[in-house]
Order: structure tokens, then sequence, then C-alpha cells
């Protein structure tokens, strides 16, 4: 018995490292390639037998990345913001007056959940030409906050349900406080935990939003780092080292970012699921 | 706290409206409200209106036209393969997510070496870009000097273009979308994993039960609810898939590997067709609608019953 539960595990552990292999082969590609110079026809798999890092600094500089990585950071940041803000204010009452109204704003917010932006986006275009908002960081920022708006509402309104005490609210409002000075000065503070879910898993695809970013930030001062990918990708087809340089650069902040938060994204997916 | 009894002095029932407002608080919802209004209903609305006319997509004017966009989509050979790749990745996607995910969870679950850098590397992809992504993929399945064709020569096989071939480049596509987002899934089941009782397992233990058994009659109906969440989640996005079409094949060759949004986007912006992008849309979102309400409804179904 002893014995057939090592070899057991021997097994399992060796899945999980072929697995762990399987799943890095493109990251090694993506490296291999990054750092081969342009004439080199190698085979991917090789390493290069000599050491230069010249795509990075040329990909860095002909693509613009770093003004790129500015327009991606304010747009998720701004998003961001006006998630947290606005999906918390709205989820509180959702989630603790059980009157019709709000069971019909309920729906409303998954029906938007489950009906994609897609359709709307044809007109959405004609909209913000009209309102004098094409290639602004302000109508990236608009539509990405209110594309993620119902799910920051579900996973607010799950944590506020079955997280935070009624009793707390109540003795508040016998000492006099009024609804909005209740829910900033006691429910807020109390939302850390899911604004952090919610900051990690809207920021994650605002951050890597491309559809929205290829309709509406067409002129190249207001690029997101997608956008500059895409452009950069069409004018090196026949030089991919450059190609996946920038790639790499371009996936280091978030990468960087996960490997240091790991723990929090992690649990912040799980309990939004588990909950939501 | 709403008075019932009237205002003591003048005798009044206080209005009506004030008591259901202080009840729903309605107005705590208004900024959220405004924003999906403006930027995401509204213009679903004004789509479906536009599906029914000839719009170019920048003139001021245009004629409204009936059904006629919708006759010609349904006989439109390009729409059915649209749809079939955009059901093909949806469904596909949805399948190997899950199946892998379970099993990458399961595996993860149990007190084996490595348990964190396995799960790292797993997850990684979900937080780069699906472009990106689309173009990491590519120096992989590329024509000339891909790393599988360099693997394929180095055994003697003969060189693939694999992203060309109209029969083999959307199964590329779901399996680019799968590795990128099992990670996802994987997590998911894991938390549901780990709210399982260990007690469940004790006891079947001692009623003898193979480990099968356990896994169908314990550890399947109490995951049914991170099932049902997998399940919805990747429909949706499957079904949404664009950044990696575009990275990976353009759509093409053709409209061979087109999926609904790549497709409604080509029409939008190079053929000026902005009337039948519209209808494409409505299309689109009718299925995903069925669909994930199908899913919802399935799966709900289940979890009451476990």
């Amino acid at each position: 018995m002893e014995n057939k539960n090592k070899r057991l595990k021997l097994i399992l552990t060796g899945l999980a490292l072929f697995i762990t292999l399987l799943h890095a082969i493109p990251f090694y590609i993506l490296i291999t390639t990054a750092l081969k110079t342009r004439g080199d026809f190698s085979s991917r798999w090789a390493l290069p037998d000599y050491f230069t890092l010249e795509n990075f600094a040329i990909a860095w500089e002909q693509a613009n990345l770093g003004s790129a990585m500015i327009n991606s950071f304010l747009i998720t940041a701004g998003a961001a913001v006006i998630l947290i803000l606005f999906g918390s204010m709205a989820a509180y009452p959702l989630a603790r007056k059980n009157t019709k109204l709000n069971k019909a704003v309920l729906i409303l917010f998954v029906a938007i959940m489950v009906v994609p932006p897609l359709t709307a986006l044809v007109p959405l275009y004609q909209l913000v030409v009209d309102i004098g908002l094409l290639n602004t960081r302000t109508i990236a920022v608009l539509v990405n906050a209110a594309a993620f708006m119902p799910l920051t509402i579900f996973l607010y309104s799950g944590f506020i349900r079955s997280t935070i005490p009624k009793e707390l609210e109540e003795a508040a409002r016998i000492d006099g406080a009024n609804t909005l000075g209740i829910f900033f000065k006691i429910v807020f503070p109390l939302l850390k935990p899911v604004t952090a879910s919610v900051l990690i898993v809207a920021c994650v695809f605002i951050w890597n939003d491309y559809q929205f970013a290829i309709f509406f930030l067409q002129s190249s001062d207001v690029h997101t780092l997608t956008v500059t990918m895409d452009s950069y990708f069409t004018e090196n087809q026949h030089n991919l080292g450059l190609v996946a340089a920038a790639a790499f650069i371009a996936m280091l902040p978030m990468a960087i970012m996960f490997l240091m938060l790991q723990k929090y994204f992690i649990a912040g997916l799980a309990s939004g699921a588990v909950k939501g | 706290m709403a008075e019932i009894t009237g205002d003591p002095q003048t005798g009044k029932k206080p209005k009506k409206y004030k008591v259901s407002r202080e009840n729903s608080l309605w107005w705590m919802y208004i900024p959220a409200i405004a924003l999906v209004t403006i930027f995401i209903v509204y213009p679903f609305f004004n789509g479906v209106r536009i599906s029914f006319t000839d719009w170019d997509g920048f003139s001021q004017t245009s004629n409204f036209i009936g059904f006629d966009q919708y006759v010609r989509m349904f006989s439109d050979p390009t729409t059915w393969t649209v749809v079939r790749n955009t059901l093909l990745y949806g469904i596909g996607s949805t399948i190997l997510q899950n199946a892998l995910g379970l099993g990458y969870a399961l595996l993860l679950n149990s007190s084996i070496r490595m348990r964190t850098l396995t799960r790292t590397i797993i997850y990684l992809p979900v937080i780069i870009s699906p472009l990106v992504m689309g173009y990491i993929f590519y120096l992989i399945f590329a024509f000339q000097n891909g790393a599988l064709n360099d693997a394929f020569m180095l055994f003697g096989f003969n060189p693939v273009n694999a992203l060309g071939n109209p029969s083999v480049n959307p199964y590329i596509i779901v399996l680019v979308n799968t590795y990128q987002f099992v990670g996802i899934a994987m997590i998911i089941y894991l938390a549901g994993l780990q709210g399982i009782s260990k007690d469940y397992y004790e006891a079947a233990n001692i009623d003898g039960a193979s480990t099968w058994q356990q896994f169908k009659s314990i550890t399947i109906p109490l995951l049914a609810p991170s099932i049902t969440i997998n399940v919805v989640l990747n429909i949706i996005g499957g079904l949404k898939l664009f950044d990696v079409i575009v990275a990976l094949t353009g759509g093409g060759p053709g409209n061979a590997s087109q999926s609904s949004s790549t497709f409604m986007y080509s029409l939008y912006f190079s053929r000026q067709d902005a009337g039948y992008a519209a209808t494409q849309g409505v299309l689109i979102a009718f299925i995903i609608l069925i669909l994930s309400l199908l899913a919802l409804w399935y799966f709900k179904r289940k979890e009451i019953e476990a």
C-alpha cells in the first residue's frame, strides 16, 4: 500500500513536469526568437551561441513601446477608478434591498453580460464620432468601464451579501448617518478584498483590450500596447526577432505584476467565481 | 425606517414615492446604469435598427430596406462559414478548457512536488494579451522557419502550411484559445475542489467505493457550481473570439477562419457595409444569448438535483 502510493505520487509528479514543460514551449520559442539576429536562420528550438539584446533595444525604440505603455496604463487606471467607485455604489442597493426595481436592474446587468458589446460596436462607433471622442483616451476609459461594469457589480454584490454584516449599518443609522455616509465610511473600507479582485480581473482584460482600441484609438499618439503590437507585426513580418522582442517587452508589466501578486490574483478569481 | 402612521402635526400620510425611494436606493446605481445605457444598451438597440438599413458606415443618410439584409445574410454562404467557425471556437474551446482544466485541477489538488510552479506556468498565459499570444503562436505555426516545421524537418517530414490551410487553421485557433485560458478554468475548479469536505471521501472509502465511483458520485456533483460558471464563461469568451484570429490568420485564407467578430469588423471597416455588419451582429448576439441561456439552464438544473 505504502509502496503503491509512492509510485503513484512519482507518476503524478512526472505528469506535472511534462505538463509544465509543454505549457512553457511558447515562452521558450519566444525567447529563442527574440535573442537571434536577423541573419540567423537556425532552428527556433536552438538557443543562439552568441548573446545580444539588440532586438529589444531596436523594438523598444522603433515601435514606440514606451508611449504605448503609458497610454495602456492611463486607460486601465481610469477605467479602474470608475469601476470601483460606480460599481461598488451600484452593488450596494442591489445586494441589500430586495425590491422589484432592484431585481429588474440586476436582470438588466445579467443581460448585458450575456449579450456582448460586439453588436453594439458599429453604432457605438458612430456615436463616438458624433460626440467628438474618437481617438481620445477618455472614450477608451468609458467604453472599457461600461463593458466590465456588470462583472464588477456581481463581484461586489456577492461579497456584500455574503460577508458584510447588516448590523454595522443599522448601528450607524441609529447614530444618525445617512446612506451615503454609511456606504463610504463603513461599507466601502470593508470591501478591500473584493476591490483587489476587481482591480486584478478587470485590469488584466482592459490592459489587454484590442477590440475597442482598434475601433476607437486609430491615431498613433493614443495607440495602446495591443494596437502598437499589431502594426509593428505587420511592418516586420520578415524580421520576427524584432516582433518577438516587442512581444516580450509588451507582456513584461503584467507578467511581473502577476508573479508578485500571484496569491491575490488566484484568490480574487476563485472567490469571485464561487460567490458570484 | 419608513413612517407608516403619517405626520402627527398635519395628519398627512407620507408620500408613497418617498418610501419606495428609500427602499430601493435607486439613485446609487444611476452612474453605473447611465454608463452601460449610453455605451452598450442604446448602441445595441441602435444596431438592431441599423440592421434594417443599407447604411454604409459613414454617410449621414441611409435607407430603411426592411428585411433585405436578413434575406441577404441567410443566402450568403459566408454566413454559414462564419457561424460554423464561431460555434467551433465557442463550443470547442469550452469542451477542451473544461476537460483539461478539471484534469489539471485534480492533478494539482493532490500532494505532489512542483505544484506551485505547474500552476504558475499554466496560469501565466491568462494575463497576456490574446493578440500578443497570437503572435507568439505565429512563431510556432509559421510556414517558413516556424518552430513546428523546424521540428518536422528534423524528423524528416515535409513542412506544413498549417495557418494557410482552411481545414486546419480553425482548430489551431481553438487550441491557442484553450492554451491561453485553461488557467482560469483550472483555478475555478481548484477552488471548487478545495471546498469539498474530506469527510465525504473518508465515508466513501469505508463503504468501499472505487476512485471512479467517488469521482462520479462525490466530486462531480459537488463541483456543479464551478462547472456552470466555467461553461458559461467559456462559451461567451469563445463565441466573442477576435484578437487571436486577427493575429494568426486575419480570418483567412478567404473567409475560412473568420469568426462573427472578425467578419463584422471587415464588413464595417474594409467594405463599408455597416448595415450588413449590424445584421451579422444581431445574429451573433442571438446565438450567444440562446447558447448561454441553454447552458445556464442545463447546468443549474443539475446543481439542484445534486
